[in-house]
């Protein structure tokens, strides 16, 4: 049971093909798979349809393999802040399915966990619910959402062990546990591998049976979108 | 005629949605007016916010020195911990959120129905975003106030009978909280009831920037 990759290209050696569907992890840029979109711009896969919170912004994140062209739909909650998006989206080169936040979220959990359709009040009534079973429960209306089952999972993390045992750091951790587990094959790039018995086993955020494939993604670009800052108090 | 009042500014409007703030909530505060009622926590009370991208205790914005890529909020700002922070996943932050475990969240909207409705995701024929987790939160908190500004720049009322805009959430709104007037009902069969008035702002002045039916 190796799980450890000397690179990201090679973590990805076998499983790349045309028209995947692509579960990542992050959220805006904080969390994503940095060298794995990388290794993906760079294989040439095309018509990839990707589930991700954000599409990245211009040139980073899935943003890269938008002006590449290699992505033909998105299924994201928020897509603001990408001139190519827009650009691709607005001339019909890109399909788009808008999701709630928290629909996708569960939509990949749901998946991971072997649940193919899940009822939610999010979205009865708007033009989400369009061409969706309605459900009533206990007098309320609920639609059906289905579960995302993923060909990959790409994810970002701040640790794992050599078994596939993996810890975020803070709001890092975001989409990346959901879409995780969603995939039927999941490779994780890490900050850091650490041998195994260093991690506390009571503190283990995505255990190692989701994991598949990881590799070493330092060092990590970690751009910010929004840096806000207060000033010091004078002493 | 006498010249119109000026009503409140955006900082009075957030300070005046801190008022429904109780002690121990759990708080999610959109972008925009609403992030301000952060700055209007009464001090006698602790309120925990949550962001939807997963913690629980937002801190305020980091020392230059103490920026964290790997802390941010939901508006992608960078922001600091607490000593009773707590981190999870997305699809634990939307449980919480549509499990209704969240107390009250303060959006923005374009427009706001009579029936409760909200519009604040889209504008056909204009580039969508999307609707990132206004829809879940509208579907799932327990109380949803509203902070918008009475009318739009063109001087159109954006309390209105029934929304014009595609809809985020349908007969999801507790409070409306306008430059102008404050709207509150007490569940959602309800009709709105006028409750209050910034300084020097009529009935009749609310009456005629309001299209939307309300009990006065």
């Amino acid at each position: 049971m190796k799980k450890i990759y000397p690179s990201a290209e090679a973590a990805l050696e076998g499983v790349l093909k045309d028209g995947l569907l692509v579960a990542s992890g992050g959220f805006g840029l904080c969390g994503i798979p940095e060298r794995l979109l990388d290794a993906m711009r760079d294989s040439g896969v095309k018509d990839l349809t990707f589930a991700s919170n954000n599409a990245g912004i211009d040139n980073e994140g899935i943003g890269k393999l938008l002006r590449t062209k290699q992505v033909k739909k998105m299924i994201s909650s928020y897509v603001g802040e990408n001139k190519e998006f827009e650009r691709q989206y607005l001339a019909g080169e890109l399909e788009v399915e808008f999701c709630p936040q928290g629909t996708l979220a569960e939509r990949m959990r749901a998946g991971g966990a072997g649940i193919p359709g899940f009822y939610t009040k999010t979205g009865v009534g708007t033009q989400v619910a369009e061409g969706k079973e309605v459900k009533v429960f206990g007098g309320e209306e609920y639609i059906l959402e289905e579960g995302i089952f993923a060909d990959l999972s790409i994810i970002k993390a701040w640790k794992a062990d050599e078994t596939g045992n993996v810890v975020f750091r803070k709001t890092a951790r975001n989409f990346n546990v959901p879409a995780a587990t969603c995939g039927k094959v999941c490779v994780v790039e890490v900050e850091e591998i650490v041998p195994v018995g260093s991690l506390d086993p009571d503190a283990i955020h995505l255990p190692g049976v989701f994991v598949q494939r990881i590799v070493v993604g330092a060092p990590y670009d970690k751009k910010i979108e929004f840096t806000t800052t207060r000033e010091r108090e004078a002493v | 005629m006498s010249e119109e009042a000026e009503g409140w500014t955006r900082n009075e409007m957030a300070a005046r949605a801190a008022k429904e703030l109780q002690d121990g909530f759990y708080v999610n505060l959109g972008i925009g007016i609403p992030t301000l009622v952060a700055n209007y926590v009464p001090k006698d009370i602790t309120v925990t916010l949550q962001s939807e991208n997963g913690m629980l205790g937002i801190g305020p914005f980091p020392y230059p020195d103490e920026v964290d890529p790997d802390l941010i909020n939901a508006g992608k700002q960078t922001i600091s911990e607490l000593p009773h922070s707590a981190y999870f996943d997305s699809a634990a932050s939307f449980g919480m959120i549509r499990g209704g475990h969240i107390d009250l969240t303060v959006l923005g909207a374009m427009g706001v129905a009579e029936n409760g409705d909200i519009a604040n995701w889209m504008i056909p024929g204009k580039m969508i975003k999307g609707m990132g987790g206004a829809m879940d939160l509208v579907a799932g908190v327990k109380k949803i106030i509203v902070v918008m500004e009475h009318t739009s720049k063109n001087g159109d009322p954006k309390f209105i009978p029934s929304c014009t805009l595609p809809l985020t959430g349908r007969n999801v709104v507790d409070m409306v909280i306008t430059d102008l007037a404050v709207f509150q009902r007490p569940d959602h069969d309800s009709p709105f009831k006028l409750v209050e008035m910034a300084p020097g702002v009529t009935a009749e002045e609310v009456a005629a920037k309001t299209t939307a039916n309300y009990v006065s």
